[in-house]
């Protein structure tokens, strides 16, 4: 006798295992086109709400802006982007580390200096409740 | 009591639709039990019975047991015109449209998997663009779609075997 699986799977003809085929690979090609999303590819640096400048995540590079405290300088990386150094008092967008996924912002507030991650398709920039 | 002047015929085919749909509403009320992780996915069991009576009895009788189906079973769930009935019906229709397109494959490569995959992408496309355009008028429901494409297929392979193996079971044409 045949296991009860092999029976099962004999109800499968030629053209099923096509279809089935055919909609996993949807899956998958849906789940690689709609899942992009947070995938961050430009690195934003403002000063005072200007852009100082705006460079690709895909090489190293490092980014500095002369603030009111003095320089802060920005780390790029590929694919992820810090804030090396800050003269500011309390250090939280130093403390923040690597910032890899689109719309990440670290804020260097006392020397008016942040750090922002787009990805290719505009996110929110204001979410309140 | 007066005798009814109206004498309603009752025809084979009634008897059969109503029998039909019965059990298609016994399996989709028993599912609405089962937890799923997301809303929206479930496995569809009903669609064994559309299957069936698509493959015995023709596409005529398969809207007629889907259609009472899905109204019976949101008036039993009490959820008759709310979202998701209308989601139920977009879901159902889209797929009975697909199921009367894919019943002209040709029948020696295509078994009732095929039609059972294709029609629950029939149904959650249909979901999908009510959702869309009704209730989530914003791209984000689009998000899940590789969720729902998988659930499809998973669950469409699934209810199609099952289909096939009941077919060979249940006595011809009854």
């Amino acid at each position: 006798m045949k296991p009860a699986w092999r029976e099962w799977l004999a109800e499968l003809r030629p053209g099923d295992a096509l279809v089935i085929v055919g909609g996993l690979a949807f899956a998958v090609f849906a789940a690689t086109r709609l899942w992009q999303g947070g995938v961050a590819r430009w690195a934003e640096v403002r000063l005072a709400g200007a852009v100082v400048a705006r460079v690709p995540l895909d090489r190293a590079t490092r980014i500095a802006a002369d603030g009111p405290l003095g320089q802060t300088l920005v780390e790029v990386a590929p694919g992820r982007a810090r804030v090396l150094s800050d003269p500011g008092p309390r250090q939280y967008c130093v403390q923040q580390g690597w910032l890899n996924r689109a719309g990440a912002v670290a804020i260097c507030a006392p020397n008016q200096v942040s750090l922002r991650l787009l990805g290719d398709a505009p996110d929110y920039d204001t979410l309140n409740y | 009591m007066t005798p009814s002047t109206t004498e309603l015929a009752v025809t084979p085919a009634d008897h059969r639709v109503a029998r039909y749909a019965a059990a298609a509403i016994v399996l989709s009320v028993a599912e609405a039990a089962i937890p799923m992780p997301l809303p929206g996915v479930k496995p569809g069991l009903g669609n064994i019975i559309t299957l069936v009576v698509l493959a015995r009895w023709g596409w005529r009788e398969a809207v007629w047991v889907v259609l009472l189906r899905v109204f019976a079973t949101s008036l039993l769930l009490g959820q008759f015109l709310a979202p998701g009935f209308f989601l139920s019906l977009s879901g159902a229709l889209v797929s009975l449209v697909v199921l009367g397109l894919a019943t002209h494959l040709p029948r020696r490569f295509f078994g009732p998997v095929s039609l059972s995959v294709l029609a629950a992408f029939g149904h959650f496309a249909g979901q999908l663009l009510v959702a869309r355009l009704w209730l989530v008028p914003h791209q984000g429901v689009f998000y899940l779609v590789p969720v729902f494409a998988l659930a499809a297929v998973v669950f469409g392979t699934v209810n199609g075997l099952v289909a096939a193996r009941l077919m060979r079971a249940l006595p011809a044409r009854r």
